[in-house]
Protein backbone atom coordinates (compact mmCIF):
# COMPACT_ATOMS: atom_id res chain seq x y z
CA UNK A 1 0.00 0.00 0.00
CA UNK A 2 1.72 3.61 -1.45
CA UNK A 3 0.45 6.56 -1.55
CA UNK A 4 -0.24 7.59 -5.37
CA UNK A 5 1.39 10.12 -7.31
CA UNK A 6 -0.91 12.57 -8.26
CA UNK A 7 -1.40 13.83 -11.66
CA UNK A 8 -3.02 17.49 -11.74
CA UNK A 9 -4.34 19.43 -14.89
CA UNK A 10 -3.92 23.77 -13.91
CA UNK A 11 -6.66 25.22 -15.39
CA UNK A 12 -5.39 29.40 -15.77
CA UNK A 13 -8.38 31.59 -15.48
CA UNK A 14 -9.10 34.85 -16.82
CA UNK A 15 -12.28 36.85 -17.08
CA UNK A 16 -14.18 33.61 -16.25
CA UNK A 17 -12.41 31.72 -18.98
CA UNK A 18 -9.89 29.24 -19.15
CA UNK A 19 -6.72 30.52 -20.85
CA UNK A 20 -3.46 29.36 -21.71
CA UNK A 21 -0.32 31.10 -23.21
CA UNK A 22 4.05 30.48 -23.45
CA UNK A 23 5.31 32.65 -20.57
CA UNK A 24 2.33 33.66 -19.10
CA UNK A 25 1.49 35.74 -22.63
CA UNK A 26 -0.21 35.48 -25.58
CA UNK A 27 -2.80 34.02 -23.81
CA UNK A 28 -5.35 31.69 -26.06
CA UNK A 29 -8.88 30.81 -25.02
CA UNK A 30 -9.31 26.75 -23.94
CA UNK A 31 -12.49 26.63 -22.48
CA UNK A 32 -14.91 27.03 -20.06
CA UNK A 33 -13.24 26.43 -16.17
CA UNK A 34 -16.52 24.24 -14.70
CA UNK A 35 -16.88 22.07 -17.88
CA UNK A 36 -13.32 21.43 -18.09
CA UNK A 37 -12.87 20.65 -14.23
CA UNK A 38 -15.93 18.32 -15.01
CA UNK A 39 -14.10 16.82 -18.09
CA UNK A 40 -10.79 16.33 -16.09
CA UNK A 41 -12.69 14.64 -13.09
CA UNK A 42 -14.51 12.25 -15.74
CA UNK A 43 -11.07 11.48 -17.11
CA UNK A 44 -9.19 10.45 -13.60
CA UNK A 45 -7.41 14.04 -12.76
CA UNK A 46 -6.61 13.33 -9.23
CA UNK A 47 -6.64 17.07 -7.93
CA UNK A 48 -7.66 20.22 -9.90
CA UNK A 49 -5.94 23.87 -9.86
CA UNK A 50 -7.72 27.23 -10.79
CA UNK A 51 -5.14 29.89 -10.52
CA UNK A 52 -6.65 33.22 -11.38
CA UNK A 53 -4.06 34.78 -13.43
CA UNK A 54 -6.37 37.94 -13.60
CA UNK A 55 -7.00 38.05 -9.98
CA UNK A 56 -8.09 41.72 -9.91
CA UNK A 57 -10.43 42.96 -7.21
CA UNK A 58 -13.03 43.03 -9.95
CA UNK A 59 -12.89 39.53 -10.92
CA UNK A 60 -12.81 37.55 -7.29
CA UNK A 61 -16.62 37.59 -7.26
CA UNK A 62 -16.54 35.80 -10.68
CA UNK A 63 -13.68 33.08 -9.28
CA UNK A 64 -15.54 32.42 -6.58
CA UNK A 65 -18.53 31.41 -8.64
CA UNK A 66 -16.85 29.06 -10.80
CA UNK A 67 -15.45 27.89 -7.58
CA UNK A 68 -18.71 27.14 -6.12
CA UNK A 69 -20.03 25.89 -8.82
CA UNK A 70 -17.09 23.56 -9.62
CA UNK A 71 -17.28 22.14 -5.94
CA UNK A 72 -20.51 21.16 -6.56
CA UNK A 73 -19.88 18.93 -9.54
CA UNK A 74 -16.68 17.84 -8.98
CA UNK A 75 -15.93 15.51 -6.07
CA UNK A 76 -11.83 15.83 -6.17
CA UNK A 77 -9.62 18.07 -3.95
CA UNK A 78 -9.70 21.47 -5.75
CA UNK A 79 -6.72 24.44 -4.79
CA UNK A 80 -7.06 27.83 -6.13
CA UNK A 81 -4.55 30.24 -6.22
CA UNK A 82 -4.12 34.10 -7.54
CA UNK A 83 -4.42 37.25 -5.90
CA UNK A 84 -4.83 35.87 -2.32
CA UNK A 85 -3.75 38.50 0.51
CA UNK A 86 -5.50 37.83 3.75
CA UNK A 87 -6.63 34.81 5.71
CA UNK A 88 -10.11 36.58 4.69
CA UNK A 89 -9.86 35.61 1.28
CA UNK A 90 -8.84 32.12 2.05
CA UNK A 91 -11.82 31.66 4.32
CA UNK A 92 -14.20 33.29 1.22
CA UNK A 93 -12.32 30.50 -0.99
CA UNK A 94 -12.89 27.81 1.27
CA UNK A 95 -16.50 28.55 2.19
CA UNK A 96 -17.00 28.39 -1.25
CA UNK A 97 -15.56 25.01 -2.08
CA UNK A 98 -11.84 24.99 -2.46
CA UNK A 99 -9.80 22.35 -0.42
CA UNK A 100 -6.10 24.46 -0.64
CA UNK A 101 -5.47 27.58 -1.70
CA UNK A 102 -2.24 28.52 -3.07
CA UNK A 103 0.09 31.76 -2.45
CA UNK A 104 2.94 33.93 -4.11
CA UNK A 105 3.14 37.34 -4.66
CA UNK A 106 1.87 38.73 -1.88
CA UNK A 107 3.70 35.92 0.84
CA UNK A 108 6.73 37.31 -0.81
CA UNK A 109 5.56 40.72 0.03
CA UNK A 110 5.07 39.75 3.26
CA UNK A 111 5.73 36.07 5.01
CA UNK A 112 3.81 36.31 7.73
CA UNK A 113 1.37 35.97 5.80
CA UNK A 114 2.20 32.30 5.34
CA UNK A 115 1.99 32.04 9.37
CA UNK A 116 -1.48 33.55 9.63
CA UNK A 117 -3.28 31.35 7.24
CA UNK A 118 -1.75 28.35 8.54
CA UNK A 119 -2.45 29.07 12.17
CA UNK A 120 -5.95 29.87 11.48
CA UNK A 121 -6.88 26.73 8.80
CA UNK A 122 -3.72 24.25 9.18
CA UNK A 123 -0.55 23.62 6.84
CA UNK A 124 -2.89 21.40 4.61
CA UNK A 125 -4.69 23.91 3.10
CA UNK A 126 -1.96 26.13 2.65
CA UNK A 127 0.47 25.78 -0.89
CA UNK A 128 3.49 27.75 -1.43
CA UNK A 129 3.55 28.61 -5.07
CA UNK A 130 7.23 29.34 -6.65
CA UNK A 131 8.25 30.13 -9.82
CA UNK A 132 11.68 30.00 -10.12
CA UNK A 133 14.48 30.17 -12.75
CA UNK A 134 18.05 29.55 -12.92
CA UNK A 135 20.19 32.55 -11.36
CA UNK A 136 23.21 33.61 -10.17
CA UNK A 137 22.24 33.08 -6.79
CA UNK A 138 23.14 30.95 -3.58
CA UNK A 139 21.34 27.98 -4.89
CA UNK A 140 21.50 28.45 -8.74
CA UNK A 141 17.69 29.42 -8.39
CA UNK A 142 15.88 32.69 -7.81
CA UNK A 143 12.21 33.41 -7.40
CA UNK A 144 10.54 35.79 -9.88
CA UNK A 145 7.35 37.34 -9.67
CA UNK A 146 5.03 39.02 -12.38
CA UNK A 147 4.95 35.35 -14.38
CA UNK A 148 8.49 35.52 -14.88
CA UNK A 149 9.55 38.10 -15.92
CA UNK A 150 10.91 40.25 -12.60
CA UNK A 151 13.13 39.12 -10.16
CA UNK A 152 12.20 39.03 -6.87
CA UNK A 153 15.91 39.16 -5.35
CA UNK A 154 14.95 35.59 -3.44
CA UNK A 155 17.34 32.79 -3.05
CA UNK A 156 14.38 29.68 -4.28
CA UNK A 157 15.85 26.97 -1.62
CA UNK A 158 16.06 29.30 0.86
CA UNK A 159 12.37 30.86 0.03
CA UNK A 160 11.47 27.47 0.42
CA UNK A 161 12.65 26.24 3.57
CA UNK A 162 11.48 29.69 4.95
CA UNK A 163 8.35 28.58 3.71
CA UNK A 164 7.88 25.46 5.42
CA UNK A 165 8.99 26.92 8.90
CA UNK A 166 6.49 29.44 8.57
CA UNK A 167 3.64 27.14 7.88
CA UNK A 168 2.99 25.70 3.90
CA UNK A 169 1.84 22.14 3.40
CA UNK A 170 2.68 21.62 0.08
CA UNK A 171 4.93 23.49 -2.48
CA UNK A 172 4.20 24.01 -6.20
CA UNK A 173 7.57 24.29 -7.80
CA UNK A 174 7.33 26.13 -11.24
CA UNK A 175 10.04 26.62 -13.59
CA UNK A 176 9.59 29.47 -15.20
CA UNK A 177 12.50 28.69 -17.80
CA UNK A 178 10.98 25.51 -19.12
CA UNK A 179 7.64 26.78 -18.84
CA UNK A 180 5.49 26.69 -21.90
CA UNK A 181 8.77 25.39 -23.63
CA UNK A 182 7.09 21.57 -23.35
CA UNK A 183 10.70 20.68 -23.39
CA UNK A 184 10.57 18.73 -19.71
CA UNK A 185 10.63 19.30 -16.25
CA UNK A 186 13.61 20.84 -14.90
CA UNK A 187 15.16 17.84 -12.95
CA UNK A 188 17.75 19.45 -11.45
CA UNK A 189 15.70 21.79 -9.82
CA UNK A 190 13.51 19.28 -8.67
CA UNK A 191 15.45 17.06 -7.03
CA UNK A 192 17.96 20.18 -5.21
CA UNK A 193 14.21 20.87 -4.02
CA UNK A 194 13.24 17.60 -2.78
CA UNK A 195 16.40 17.03 -0.97
CA UNK A 196 15.88 19.91 1.61
CA UNK A 197 11.96 19.73 1.50
CA UNK A 198 9.76 18.00 4.42
CA UNK A 199 6.61 18.41 2.46
CA UNK A 200 5.16 17.32 -0.89
CA UNK A 201 6.57 18.88 -4.01
CA UNK A 202 3.98 19.64 -7.07
CA UNK A 203 6.52 19.80 -10.57
CA UNK A 204 4.76 22.29 -12.78
CA UNK A 205 6.55 23.95 -16.02
CA UNK A 206 7.53 22.17 -19.12
CA UNK A 207 5.38 19.27 -19.79
CA UNK A 208 5.54 17.95 -23.41
CA UNK A 209 6.14 14.25 -23.68
CA UNK A 210 4.24 11.64 -21.47
CA UNK A 211 8.03 10.90 -20.38
CA UNK A 212 8.00 14.44 -19.29
CA UNK A 213 6.02 13.55 -16.34
CA UNK A 214 7.49 10.17 -15.18
CA UNK A 215 11.02 11.80 -15.28
CA UNK A 216 9.40 14.57 -13.10
CA UNK A 217 8.17 11.76 -10.73
CA UNK A 218 11.20 9.74 -10.82
CA UNK A 219 13.59 13.08 -10.00
CA UNK A 220 11.24 13.53 -6.57
CA UNK A 221 8.11 14.77 -7.19
CA UNK A 222 5.05 14.02 -5.36
CA UNK A 223 2.50 15.29 -7.63
CA UNK A 224 2.73 16.51 -11.77
CA UNK A 225 0.72 19.97 -13.07
CA UNK A 226 0.10 20.65 -16.40
CA UNK A 227 -1.94 22.90 -18.38
CA UNK A 228 -1.90 23.51 -22.14
CA UNK A 229 -1.19 19.95 -22.73
CA UNK A 230 -4.36 18.81 -21.19
CA UNK A 231 -6.25 21.60 -22.37
CA UNK A 232 -5.25 21.14 -25.93
CA UNK A 233 -5.48 17.26 -26.04
CA UNK A 234 -2.25 16.12 -26.78
CA UNK A 235 -1.67 14.23 -23.79
CA UNK A 236 -4.38 12.51 -21.99
CA UNK A 237 -4.40 11.85 -18.30
CA UNK A 238 -5.05 8.72 -18.30
CA UNK A 239 -1.81 7.81 -20.97
CA UNK A 240 0.26 9.96 -18.47
CA UNK A 241 -1.16 6.92 -15.51
CA UNK A 242 -0.47 4.46 -17.75
CA UNK A 243 3.48 5.56 -18.20
CA UNK A 244 3.91 6.32 -14.41
CA UNK A 245 2.42 2.57 -13.55
CA UNK A 246 4.83 1.03 -16.26
CA UNK A 247 7.57 2.73 -14.56
CA UNK A 248 6.17 1.29 -11.49
CA UNK A 249 5.06 4.12 -9.24
CA UNK A 250 1.70 4.00 -7.50
CA UNK A 251 -0.90 5.87 -9.28
CA UNK A 252 -4.84 5.96 -8.91
CA UNK A 253 -6.07 3.84 -12.17
CA UNK B 1 -33.24 14.40 6.94
CA UNK B 2 -28.92 14.35 7.16
CA UNK B 3 -27.50 17.05 8.53
CA UNK B 4 -24.09 18.38 8.08
CA UNK B 5 -23.25 19.83 11.16
CA UNK B 6 -22.25 23.69 10.37
CA UNK B 7 -19.99 24.68 13.41
CA UNK B 8 -17.67 27.17 11.47
CA UNK B 9 -14.99 24.09 9.94
CA UNK B 10 -13.71 24.86 6.56
CA UNK B 11 -15.66 23.46 3.18
CA UNK B 12 -19.19 22.34 4.15
CA UNK B 13 -20.43 22.79 0.33
CA UNK B 14 -18.66 19.33 -1.17
CA UNK B 15 -19.66 17.61 1.87
CA UNK B 16 -23.20 18.73 0.90
CA UNK B 17 -23.37 18.26 -2.23
CA UNK B 18 -21.95 14.79 -2.22
CA UNK B 19 -24.31 13.62 0.82
CA UNK B 20 -27.04 15.12 -1.50
CA UNK B 21 -26.01 12.11 -4.36
CA UNK B 22 -27.03 9.24 -2.07
CA UNK B 23 -30.23 11.35 -0.10
CA UNK B 24 -32.68 14.05 -1.11
CA UNK B 25 -32.98 15.96 2.22
CA UNK B 26 -29.35 16.98 3.32
CA UNK B 27 -28.93 20.34 5.60
CA UNK B 28 -26.27 22.22 6.51
CA UNK B 29 -27.36 23.68 10.22
CA UNK B 30 -26.19 24.40 13.84
CA UNK B 31 -29.51 24.30 14.78
CA UNK B 32 -29.24 21.76 17.97
CA UNK B 33 -32.69 20.36 17.41
CA UNK B 34 -32.04 19.60 13.93
CA UNK B 35 -28.64 18.31 14.27
CA UNK B 36 -29.74 16.43 17.55
CA UNK B 37 -33.05 14.46 15.50
CA UNK B 38 -31.75 14.55 11.79
CA UNK B 39 -31.11 10.62 10.82
CA UNK B 40 -27.74 10.86 10.51
CA UNK B 41 -25.38 13.45 11.78
CA UNK B 42 -22.47 14.32 9.59
CA UNK B 43 -19.12 15.91 11.41
CA UNK B 44 -16.78 17.90 9.33
CA UNK B 45 -13.67 19.35 10.26
CA UNK B 46 -10.73 21.10 8.78
CA UNK B 47 -7.66 22.44 10.38
CA UNK B 48 -6.18 22.11 13.83
CA UNK B 49 -7.69 19.67 16.44
CA UNK B 50 -8.09 22.13 19.60
CA UNK B 51 -9.57 24.62 17.59
CA UNK B 52 -12.39 22.67 15.83
CA UNK B 53 -13.56 21.33 19.30
CA UNK B 54 -13.32 24.56 20.81
CA UNK B 55 -15.97 25.50 17.72
CA UNK B 56 -17.78 22.71 17.63
CA UNK B 57 -18.29 23.02 21.75
CA UNK B 58 -19.25 26.86 21.26
CA UNK B 59 -22.08 25.56 19.09
CA UNK B 60 -23.45 23.05 22.24
CA UNK B 61 -21.59 19.97 19.61
CA UNK B 62 -20.75 18.31 22.69
CA UNK B 63 -24.04 17.86 24.59
CA UNK B 64 -25.73 17.28 20.96
CA UNK B 65 -23.04 14.60 19.59
CA UNK B 66 -23.33 12.61 23.20
CA UNK B 67 -27.13 12.68 23.03
CA UNK B 68 -27.13 10.89 19.78
CA UNK B 69 -24.89 8.28 20.64
CA UNK B 70 -26.98 7.65 24.09
CA UNK B 71 -29.90 7.18 21.65
CA UNK B 72 -28.29 5.34 19.26
CA UNK B 73 -28.43 8.09 16.43
CA UNK B 74 -25.89 7.69 13.61
CA UNK B 75 -22.76 10.29 13.27
CA UNK B 76 -20.16 10.40 10.47
CA UNK B 77 -17.42 12.20 11.36
CA UNK B 78 -14.77 12.96 8.50
CA UNK B 79 -10.72 14.07 9.26
CA UNK B 80 -10.66 15.97 11.89
CA UNK B 81 -14.36 15.67 12.61
CA UNK B 82 -13.25 12.07 12.87
CA UNK B 83 -10.45 12.77 15.33
CA UNK B 84 -12.25 15.06 17.61
CA UNK B 85 -14.31 11.99 18.48
CA UNK B 86 -11.68 10.21 20.12
CA UNK B 87 -10.22 10.91 23.69
CA UNK B 88 -7.44 13.35 23.12
CA UNK B 89 -4.97 14.54 20.59
CA UNK B 90 -0.85 15.37 21.08
CA UNK B 91 -1.68 17.96 18.03
CA UNK B 92 0.23 21.06 18.78
CA UNK B 93 -0.49 20.11 23.24
CA UNK B 94 -1.77 17.67 24.66
CA UNK B 95 -5.95 18.63 24.08
CA UNK B 96 -9.07 16.37 25.03
CA UNK B 97 -11.51 15.22 21.97
CA UNK B 98 -15.51 14.10 22.46
CA UNK B 99 -14.12 10.46 23.92
CA UNK B 100 -16.89 8.42 21.71
CA UNK B 101 -14.37 6.03 20.27
CA UNK B 102 -11.26 5.07 22.92
CA UNK B 103 -7.95 6.34 21.82
CA UNK B 104 -5.74 8.92 20.83
CA UNK B 105 -4.60 10.96 18.29
CA UNK B 106 -1.10 10.80 17.36
CA UNK B 107 1.76 12.64 14.81
CA UNK B 108 2.06 9.47 11.93
CA UNK B 109 5.89 8.86 11.77
CA UNK B 110 6.50 9.19 7.62
CA UNK B 111 9.13 10.99 6.44
CA UNK B 112 6.97 13.23 4.29
CA UNK B 113 4.03 15.37 5.93
CA UNK B 114 1.12 15.64 5.36
CA UNK B 115 0.07 12.72 4.05
CA UNK B 116 -1.91 13.99 1.05
CA UNK B 117 -3.29 12.45 -1.60
CA UNK B 118 -4.78 8.91 -2.71
CA UNK B 119 -4.07 5.97 -0.88
CA UNK B 120 -5.72 2.51 -0.38
CA UNK B 121 -6.87 1.13 2.19
CA UNK B 122 -7.39 -2.01 3.96
CA UNK B 123 -11.04 -2.68 4.83
CA UNK B 124 -11.82 -5.50 7.91
CA UNK B 125 -14.17 -8.19 6.94
CA UNK B 126 -17.69 -7.32 7.49
CA UNK B 127 -17.38 -3.61 6.84
CA UNK B 128 -20.72 -2.41 5.66
CA UNK B 129 -19.01 0.71 4.98
CA UNK B 130 -16.99 -0.40 2.31
CA UNK B 131 -19.06 -3.13 0.51
CA UNK B 132 -18.14 -2.62 -2.86
CA UNK B 133 -15.28 -0.16 -2.29
CA UNK B 134 -12.49 -2.40 -0.46
CA UNK B 135 -10.09 -1.77 -3.29
CA UNK B 136 -9.88 1.64 -4.02
CA UNK B 137 -8.67 4.19 -3.15
CA UNK B 138 -9.55 7.74 -0.69
CA UNK B 139 -8.11 11.10 -0.47
CA UNK B 140 -6.46 11.87 2.22
CA UNK B 141 -4.84 14.75 3.89
CA UNK B 142 -3.69 14.89 7.54
CA UNK B 143 -1.01 15.05 9.49
CA UNK B 144 -2.32 13.48 12.87
CA UNK B 145 -4.36 9.99 13.03
CA UNK B 146 -5.48 7.70 15.72
CA UNK B 147 -3.49 4.43 15.65
CA UNK B 148 -4.68 1.86 18.00
CA UNK B 149 -7.50 -0.19 16.48
CA UNK B 150 -10.84 0.11 18.39
CA UNK B 151 -12.02 -2.82 20.31
CA UNK B 152 -15.06 -4.55 19.23
CA UNK B 153 -15.56 -2.06 16.20
CA UNK B 154 -15.02 -2.73 12.74
CA UNK B 155 -11.15 -0.97 12.04
CA UNK B 156 -9.92 -0.31 8.51
CA UNK B 157 -6.49 0.46 7.89
CA UNK B 158 -3.96 2.61 6.26
CA UNK B 159 -0.26 2.82 6.12
CA UNK B 160 1.96 6.14 5.38
CA UNK B 161 5.40 5.01 7.32
CA UNK B 162 3.61 3.07 9.57
CA UNK B 163 -0.05 2.10 10.03
CA UNK B 164 -3.04 3.90 11.38
CA UNK B 165 -6.77 4.07 11.36
CA UNK B 166 -8.58 5.04 8.14
CA UNK B 167 -12.07 4.20 9.33
CA UNK B 168 -13.51 2.98 12.07
CA UNK B 169 -17.66 1.43 12.42
CA UNK B 170 -18.60 1.22 15.96
CA UNK B 171 -22.22 0.65 16.81
CA UNK B 172 -23.72 3.82 15.30
CA UNK B 173 -20.94 5.78 15.00
CA UNK B 174 -18.74 5.51 11.61
CA UNK B 175 -15.44 7.81 11.31
CA UNK B 176 -13.31 8.47 8.22
CA UNK B 177 -9.67 10.05 8.35
CA UNK B 178 -10.13 10.39 4.89
CA UNK B 179 -12.54 12.79 2.97
CA UNK B 180 -15.05 10.87 1.17
CA UNK B 181 -16.61 13.99 -0.22
CA UNK B 182 -13.52 14.28 -2.22
CA UNK B 183 -12.49 10.35 -3.22
CA UNK B 184 -14.49 10.68 -6.60
CA UNK B 185 -16.68 7.80 -7.45
CA UNK B 186 -15.52 5.55 -4.84
CA UNK B 187 -16.15 8.24 -1.85
CA UNK B 188 -19.67 8.69 -3.34
CA UNK B 189 -19.86 4.93 -2.85
CA UNK B 190 -19.15 4.60 0.44
CA UNK B 191 -21.69 7.55 1.16
CA UNK B 192 -24.75 5.71 -0.18
CA UNK B 193 -23.21 2.51 1.43
CA UNK B 194 -23.77 5.02 4.95
CA UNK B 195 -27.26 6.60 3.32
CA UNK B 196 -28.39 3.29 3.37
CA UNK B 197 -27.64 1.95 6.76
CA UNK B 198 -29.99 4.76 8.22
Amino acid sequence: MTLAKRVIPCLDVAGGRVVKGVNFKDLVDAGDPVELAKKYGAEGADELTFLDISASVEERATTLEIVRKTAEQVFIPLTVGGGIRSAENVNELLRAGADKVSINTAALARPQLINEISDRFGNQVLVLSVDARRADTKSGFEVTTHGGRESAGVDALAWIEEGISRGVGEILLNSMDADGTKAGFDLEMLRRVRDICSVPVIASGGAGRTSDFTEAVAAGADAVLAASVFHFGEIKISQVKKELAKAGFPIRP
Amino acid sequence: MIAIFDYGSGNLRSAQRAFELAHSQVVVTSDPKICSEADGLVVPGVGAFAACMDQLISVGGREIIAQRVAKERPIFGICVGAQVLFETSSEKKKSLGLGVLPGSVELIAAPLLPHMGWNNISAESGSKLFEGVENELFYFVHSYAAKNKVPGAINTTCEYGEEFIAAVEMDNVVATQFHPEKSGDAGAKLISNWVKSL
